[in-house]
């Protein structure tokens, strides 16, 4: 398949991710769009991966590491979304102790 | 090297020392000791002693530029940590955890200053926020500080998304993440480079709250703990600049004419919506946090002329900047008021914490003698020297004119109105540590090269 189409794909999650977090009032929502928007990075990465690769190999590169590190940058990425879902669920359930909603509507008392 | 691995030690040592030690004052003095240890460390390091040689691949780079800045960054934590280190047992019973994060957020500080691959820019930024928006929240039981810390933790992490699409899509087009790409592959500036980078230049934006993408900033540090806002105001914020600085001028340095203008813009807006609103502010703590977008907005100047001299200017304009407001905030979360009227009469009954304090404040202003002054000047030297730039500095000026209402306004408090007591009384060695501070900003101002020489030492 053509790189094009993971391109793509992967740019109509991310949007799919940046208009739900823009437009949604529930904190796990926003959430769990943001992970959509880190998992469509990821899918782009790969794809640039395989397309370096073969790139490098068409160009005569035989030992076939090229790309590898785009890979390697998706776990990386695994990792600190596993955090930031540690600290952030920790956040949302703190808040949740206090004025038992998920609502960012009520995120407005900072204003004054 | 150094710095690196022996904060992520420190930060494992500061866990343990929480469950074995049971006083608060061994916590605090083994946090003393482990900072004085770290720049003990990084000085050494750039006098050529190396402890630990790791093979990174080319991924980081400890140059002078990077060591220096790291060298601030300790001093700083180092001063924080004496002036502040007691109001921050007073912020929950887990102490010790506190000082860990810190410590570990010392450690993202050093692999930002020092990145050479935009692998080691992300975790070195996600490293520095993860235990923010911990510290941001770490007050439990109080609703502004849950608010504060759900608000940062969201608005971080959707600008963490636009930096890694940024990352990927530079990545696509370069197919390395190294900053400083191979001279033999030339890249032309194509369509997935310049959104690439324009994404990452709005999620740096946004991580130092520059104009268009500040709006978290008043509210995250008024609902923060007072201690942990000053440390994300000053530290935080200088090590960002550094990674903003390093990565325009090393990755995107060819592209120059892509970017410039958009800086020019969103320093102009900084600069503008940091004073004009801080103006209006009727919290000393509120005022502080626009005053702290205003700061950013001449700290961008450096990224705009991106020249030698702006990059001095930014070593000098981060020391300046991180004594001054550590200093402030430290008397700040002394005060039971955070409105201006707390401050009234500070000088009848504590004339030393005044003076210190109005020292400080003429520094932010950029008064001359002070390091505030110095570093101003440096950024609008370096900023004039860019062609077709005099409309940004007679703008830059102009909002230095600005500000100096809303500092002088907690001076005037200080001296030229009567007030009752409203502090919880300063120790001794909070008073030395403040004139230490005091002086410390005064020197840099007269003599900067006290500092510079180290750049090329």
């Amino acid at each position: 398949m053509p790189i094009n189409y993971y391109i793509f794909l992967s740019i109509a999650l991310f949007s799919i991710g940046i208009v739900g977090v823009l437009t949604r009032r529930n904190a796990i929502i926003i959430f769990m769009c943001v992970e959509l928007m880190l998992n469509a990075v990821n899918l782009m990465l790969v794809a640039f991966s395989k397309m370096h690769y073969k790139a490098a190999l068409l160009a005569g590169d035989v030992n076939g590491t090229a790309g590898t590190d785009g890979q390697l940058f998706v776990f990386f990425i695994m990792v600190v979304a596993a955090a930031e879902v540690t600290v952030g669920l920790a956040i949302i359930v703190m808040m949740y102790r206090n004025i038992h909603s998920v609502d960012v509507n009520f995120l407005n008392r900072l204003k004054h | 090297m150094n710095a690196l691995i022996i904060s992520a030690i420190l930060g494992v040592v500061m866990m343990f020392s929480g469950i074995l030690l049971k006083q608060k004052t061994a916590v605090r003095n083994v946090a003393i000791g482990g900072i004085i240890i770290l720049l003990l460390a990084n000085i050494l390091e750039m006098g050529g002693t190396v402890f630990f040689t790791i093979d990174s691949r080319g991924m980081i780079a400890f140059d002078q530029f990077a060591l220096l800045f790291n060298t601030i960054v300790f001093v700083s934590t180092l001063l924080y940590l004496l002036l502040s280190a007691k109001e921050i047992e007073k912020v929950g019973v887990n102490y010790a955890d506190y000082f860990a994060l810190i410590f570990f957020i010392l450690c993202g500080i050093t692999l930002v200053s020092s990145f050479k691959s935009l692998l080691i820019l992300f975790l070195g930024i996600e490293i520095i926020s993860i235990p923010l928006y911990i510290l941001t929240g770490s007050d439990k039981r109080n609703l502004k500080s849950n608010e504060a810390s759900l608000k940062y933790f969201l608005l971080g992490v959707f600008s963490t998304g636009l930096m890694l699409m940024g990352i990927a899509l530079v990545y696509g087009a370069r197919g390395t993440f190294l900053t400083v790409p191979d001279p033999l592959v030339t890249v032309v500036p194509n369509a997935l480079l310049i959104t690439g980078m324009s994404l990452l230049l709005f999620s740096m934006a946004f991580k130092v709250s520059a104009a268009p993408f500040h709006f978290w900033t008043p509210d995250v540090y008024d609902g923060a703990p007072t201690v942990f806002t000053s440390f994300m105001a000053t530290i935080v914020k200088a090590a960002v600049f550094i990674a903003f600085i390093r990565l325009f001028d090393d990755a995107f340095e060819g592209l120059q004419p892509q970017w410039r203008l958009w800086i020019a813009v969103i320093t102009a807006i900084t600069l503008f919506v940091g004073n004009i609103t801080a103006v209006f502010q009727q919290s000393v703590k509120r005022m502080l946090a626009y005053s702290s977008i205003a700061q950013a907005g001449f700290m961008l100047l450096s990224l705009y002329a991106m020249n030698t001299e702006a990059k001095e200017g930014l070593l000098i304009y981060a020391a300046a900047y991180c004594l001054a407001t550590i200093g402030i905030f430290a008397v700040l979360a002394k005060m039971n008021d955070y409105t201006f009227d707390g401050f009234n009469g500070l000088a009848r009954r504590e004339p030393l914490i005044a003076a210190t304090l109005t020292i400080l404040l003429l520094s932010l202003a950029g008064i001359p003698l002070t390091a505030g002054f110095l570093a101003k000047f440096y950024m609008l030297k370096a900023t004039i020297a860019t062609p077709n730039s005099l409309w940004l500095v007679i703008f830059a000026v102009l909002m230095a004119a600005v500000s100096v209402y809303y500092y002088f306004r907690v001076i005037q408090a200080m001296y030229f109105k009567e007030g009752n007591d409203a502090t919880t009384g300063f120790s001794p060695f909070f008073k030395w540590t403040m004139v230490l501070m005091a002086s410390l900003v005064i020197l840099l101002g007269l003599f900067p090269d006290l500092l510079l020489n180290w750049l090329y030492f």
